[in-house]
């Protein structure tokens, strides 16, 4: 029961951020950019929970954005998928009061994500400005995402939060 | 000890197994084209219905908001709308004037078809890709309403995009600045040149345009450039935008340069489906 409850929070939590991303945070483009909230949606599932949900929850996340706007269904899914499982050896330094390690841990992700865009659509195209790339689209995008980070995140630990008290809570009654 | 071990191997088979799925879809998803069936489906009865319901919430409260606007703005604005009106007179009897050349040149070229006669249908922008890199949106039309793959779309003012995919109540349109080739022409002088867009020339509003041949026609500033008449994709004559820069290639032989759009792409809300592909059209006349 616990379990089906947390996969519903979690799919709600993915789908809300999608929709942001492709409705509301349109009209809030700032440098004529958008954040990416679906990767902090990974990356704290990620470093909150360990490797394997991280690795889930980033599936799904890929998944979405391949079935909506994907050319190859699997692409971002692949890409989502390894930050997931990246963040989850972090787990064991993960405590709940530290804001630090999750904005470096996001920051990171979406680095390393905006990265891994470039080079396998972009620079296997020979497309090598990198410079304005960097300047006008993975600067602004992980600025941007950060600031949504100090919100979305404290969001989203609260929920994870009250999930695991509760799933603490229906463990006890059974001992 | 022996519990830690258990969970890491889990997580590592979970790690290939989905690396596997994605591996596989790919494959799949690359051979069969974007024939995504039931996945399609299933996104236009659970996602676009929301992104649907969020659209018209936020067109609600930019109404709601208008509905506010002081006697001040809108005297404002009327004045604004009165100098732009007298602009446009000036501008129609220009494009009048235009039409009537175009109408001789027609003629010369024996073109029967008319691009305002194509049948249009309209649409709603729903939705924007969530992405930094790439331009493509949702539109709230799909196969029910008879859109099809390789539509042509246009804002009220010119060319906006190409629909690329296909579900039952929703298309994905994949516009032109999106890293895509446009076979198109110089309206006065049928010159043909290619017309793409990227990331760095869209940020300063311009398309570029590159291999228009260096011959004794003169192209001036302000021209029109339309869609060709042998791109295989775009119907012939729609409006791409202005030349606004031309220089000569070092080769000599070309001529190249840029173009300012005549939609403006980060402000769409309302976009035109024009209804026949160009392979309709081929399939007709022969």
């Amino acid at each position: 029961m616990q379990k089906i409850k947390r996969i519903f929070i979690c799919a709600v939590i993915i789908l809300a951020c999608f929709l942001l991303e492709t409705t509301i945070f349109q009209k809030l483009a700032l440098a004529s950019v958008i954040p990416n909230t679906l990767i902090i949606v990974t990356s704290s599932f990620g470093f909150m929970r360990g490797k394997k949900e991280g690795l889930v929850i980033g599936f799904a996340c890929g998944l979405l954005k391949d079935i909506m706007y994907g050319n190859l269904i699997g692409f971002y899914a692949l890409i989502y998928m390894m930050i997931g499982y990246a963040n989850g050896f972090f787990e064991s330094v993960f405590y709940d009061e530290d804001i630090k390690l999750p904005l470096a841990l996001i920051s990171a992700s979406e680095l390393i994500y905006s990265l891994v865009i470039y080079i396998c659509l972009f620079m296997l195209k020979s497309d090598f400005n990198f410079g304005y790339y960097f300047g006008h689209i993975i600067m602004p995008e992980l600025v941007y995402t950060i600031l949504i980070t100090i919100v979305l995140y404290q969001i989203i630990l609260h929920t994870n939060g009250m999930l695991e008290e509760e799933e603490k809570r229906s463990a006890s009654k059974f001992v | 000890m022996k519990t830690k071990n258990q969970t890491s191997f889990s997580s590592k088979y979970w790690l290939l197994a989905l690396a596997l799925v994605c591996i596989i879809l790919m494959g799949l998803s690359g051979f069969a084209g974007t024939g995504k069936g039931p996945l399609s489906w299933i996104a236009g009865y659970t996602v676009v219905p929301m992104q649907k319901g969020i659209n018209t919430v936020g067109m609600w409260m930019n109404d709601l908001k208008d509905n506010f606007a002081t006697l001040q703005e809108i005297k404002e604005e009327n004045r604004e709308l009165r100098d732009k009106l007298d602009e446009m007179t000036i501008e129609n009897n220009q494009l009048k004037q235009n039409s009537a050349t175009l109408e001789r040149l027609q003629e010369l070229y024996k073109m029967d078809q008319n691009t305002a006669d194509y049948p249009k249908t309209g649409a709603n922008v729903i939705a924007s890709k969530n992405s930094n890199w790439f331009t493509s949106f949702t539109i709230d039309k799909g196969s029910l309403d008879g859109i099809k793959v390789d539509m042509n779309v246009l804002s009220g003012a010119g060319l906006v995009g190409i629909v690329t995919e296909v579900g039952p109540n929703y298309s994905i349109v994949s516009s032109i600045i999106d890293d895509k080739n446009v076979s198109a022409m110089i309206l006065t002088t049928f010159d043909k040149c290619i017309v793409s867009g990227d990331l760095t020339m869209i940020d300063d509003g311009v398309l570029g345009f590159k291999q228009l041949e260096n011959n004794e026609n003169d192209v001036s500033i302000g021209e029109q450039v339309v869609t060709s008449n042998i791109s295989d994709k775009y119907l012939q004559g729609l409006l791409i935008g202005y030349v606004s820069e031309i220089n000569v290639d070092s080769n000599n032989l070309t001529r190249s340069g840029y173009i300012i759009p005549a939609t403006n792409f980060r402000e769409l809300q309302e976009v035109l489906v024009i209804t026949v592909t160009k392979e309709d059209l081929i399939k007709k006349e022969e």
